[in-house]
């Protein structure tokens, strides 16, 4: 392998004829060259959309009463329940597989009335009873100070968690935020933390929460034991879908609701969604490499014709070889060698340029800010070493058949060829 | 060195086989000079590419320097000839994008000598044909005579047991087929077989012994006195 000969030899034949061997290597070339853009192209897509998922559980549905549609046990349809803050226990006794169960209570929102006041300063902002999990379920940086603890439940204390934009409408620039108070619909909340999402993507109310502690939120906003929604993140190898039916009928039972009531408990499933955007990716990433082999493929046919018209133009020089003593095997060597060499060769320069491009490419979403959609397209490793393990493959096949054709002829036929 | 007991061979051509060889009995001593002799059809090449192993026999034994030469895949027969055998064609055969040095290693090569041995060796053999200015030049670069000394050359670096030689000086001016003659009888003097495959009387009365072929069989097998190609240089 690592013959000085033989490698003289092999460049001595490729550099014989320039242009025939650039032409030649031109086809695989492309081929990696396509299989490689496509398959960042891919990457990119596949970043862009995780990007919009973030760093969300994705394992999680939320879930929400809704009203009754079946009459059931002498009750009456068309009437409304809602889940209780008993509900998150008993899921917790009943249902295996559960990683986060976090029950939530809103007020306020969407272009609502000023409910937060500070000094002369007001807004409208979401409020948010939560349990400290939430932040493991909805990642956020906090920013400063620190989020909602289990103490702060426990002890029903008034504190809030404020998002960037709040601190902004109601404090000014380098105003002191921690341990200040706002007054929500009339209750003071002292101020124990700021958070930002990072992965918000545009949407301009993800900085406009206030986290407070569920218990107090129920109390002070006079919720009783009642849960809004909840939000629940299965472990690990368990999907959610799989569990939530298990979960509905549970739930369903302990709120005396007709089992086959579909329209009483909605949801929306995460994981569902997501799950069908990693098959969109597999599907892209098949393509991806479907395309580029094929394309590859006809560049290894356009390496192995040429490399049987050398073998051809040689068949002589093959005869007197042979009469001088060289073995078979060292000629299909020869021939085989030659092949991968040039199928490596070419193909790094694909590899090479793809890469190059797609730095390129990298360059220019870098200075153009970010693109909805798609972001960062590369390859990794593994992906090149595929494509050089694709490419040693291949050029071994494509100088299969010339180099059997080359020890095919006789040595005495080889010599008598001109 | 050589012997062969009751050789055949026939080539298929289409529906009828064409008997080529039609029973040879042979055998060369070491160190003989052997001229076959015979015109074109008569099987010499025939006999010349079997004794090479480029070729199988249909039936008959054929024993070199006490091995016989039987069932011989590619493998083995490459082998062989790389061992036993040198060959210096009518048309020369030389690599033509390698240097006469190059060529003249070539067998060295496949016998696994080390690259910078082989050098020494084929500069060796080159200054013996007398061409040791001209071993860094391509054979395009040569001279039909300087071609035939390089193939010489070749053929000796690998020190064979036999050297065949098909029709060496067919496709040479006279003057310089004698000086190719005069190379080859040199070699001979040093003691090595030589089998030489010619029409030329001239180039068969140059060797020790004539075989006559013709149609397949021997018809005539001599010993004569040599003519020593060096009083024509």
């Amino acid at each position: 392998m690592f013959n000085r000969d033989r490698w003289t030899e092999i460049l001595q034949v490729l550099t014989a004829n320039w242009f025939r061997t650039v032409l030649t290597a031109f086809g695989v070339f492309w081929g990696i060259f396509i299989l490689i853009i496509l398959l960042a192209a891919g990457k990119g897509l596949e970043n862009g959309i995780r990007a919009d998922f973030g760093d969300i559980a994705t394992n999680t549905m939320f879930m929400w009463s809704q009203g009754v549609t079946k009459s059931y046990k002498g009750l009456p349809k068309d009437r409304n329940f809602n889940f209780k803050v008993e509900d998150v226990d008993a899921l917790w006794d009943n249902i295996p597989g559960l990683r986060y169960v976090s029950p939530r209570n809103q007020s306020g929102g969407f272009q609502g009335n000023n409910n937060v006041i500070r000094g002369l300063k007001s807004g409208s902002f979401s409020i948010y009873g939560d349990y400290p999990e939430i932040i493991r379920q909805q990642p956020m940086d906090i920013t400063s100070g620190r989020f909602i603890n289990h103490s702060d439940i426990r002890e029903n204390r008034k504190v809030a968690v404020i998002g960037t934009d709040v601190r902004k409408s109601l404090y000014d620039k380098g105003e002191e935020v921690l341990g200040t108070y706002i007054k929500v619909n009339g209750v003071n909340f002292m101020i124990i933390g700021t958070y930002h999402k990072s992965n918000a993507n545009g949407n301009n109310q993800a900085q406009q929460d206030i986290y407070t502690p569920f218990t107090t939120f129920s109390q002070v906003f006079n919720r009783a034991n009642n849960v809004g929604w909840m939000a629940i993140t299965a472990i690990d190898g368990t999907p959610i879908t799989v569990l939530k039916e298990q979960i509905f009928s549970f739930l369903k039972e302990r709120h005396t609701i007709h089992p086959k009531d579909l329209r009483a408990i909605g949801h929306f499933d995460l994981f569902e969604q997501f799950s069908r955007v990693v098959r969109l990716f597999g599907a892209l990433e098949f393509v991806a490499y479907f395309v580029g082999i094929l394309v590859l493929l006809s560049g290894i046919i356009g390496v192995s014709n040429i490399m049987l018209i050398v073998v051809k133009e040689r068949t002589k020089e093959i005869g007197i070889r042979r009469a001088l003593g060289e073995g078979p095997w060292s000629i299909k060597k020869q021939v085989l060698m030659e092949s991968i060499f040039l199928t490596i060769i070419s193909g790094m320069a694909g590899i090479v340029f793809g890469t190059l491009l797609i730095y390129g490419i990298n360059y220019v979403l870098d200075m153009n800010g970010p693109i909805d959609m798609f972001a960062n397209p590369n390859v990794n490793l593994g992906v090149v070493i595929v494509a050089l393990i694709i490419l040693i493959v291949s050029g071994l096949l494509a100088g299969f058949i010339p180099a059997n054709s080359a020890i095919r002829v006789r040595p005495i036929e080889a010599l008598r060829s001109e | 060195m050589i012997q062969i007991k009751n050789l055949h061979k026939s080539y298929k051509m289409g529906s009828n086989s064409l008997h080529v060889l039609k029973g040879i009995d042979f055998s060369v001593e070491e160190g003989e000079l052997v001229a076959i002799m015979g015109s074109s059809g008569s099987g010499k090449s025939t006999l010349l590419n079997i004794l090479g192993m480029l070729d199988g026999a249909d039936s008959g034994d054929y024993v070199l320097d006490g091995v016989p030469i039987e069932n011989l895949n590619e493998t083995k027969a490459a082998q062989y000839r790389n061992k036993f055998l040198g060959f210096v064609f009518q048309s020369f055969n030389l690599i033509n994008y390698k240097n006469a040095m190059e060529n003249v290693a070539l067998p060295l090569y496949y016998q696994k000598v080390g690259r910078k041995e082989r050098q020494e060796k084929a500069l060796k053999y080159l200054g013996q044909v007398g061409l040791k200015e001209w071993a860094t030049h391509l054979p395009s670069e040569l001279s039909g005579g300087q071609k035939q000394r390089v193939a010489i050359a070749r053929a000796m670096a690998a020190e064979p047991k036999v050297l065949l030689a098909d029709e060496p000086t067919g496709a040479l001016d006279s003057k310089t087929s004698y000086e190719v003659m005069d190379l080859i009888q040199k070699i001979n003097d040093d003691g090595n077989t030589i089998l030489v495959v010619t029409h030329e009387p001239d180039i068969a009365d140059m060797c020790k012994r004539i075989v006559h072929l013709k149609d397949g069989v021997i018809v005539e097998d001599k010993k004569i006195k040599q003519v020593r190609a060096s009083a024509y240089v």
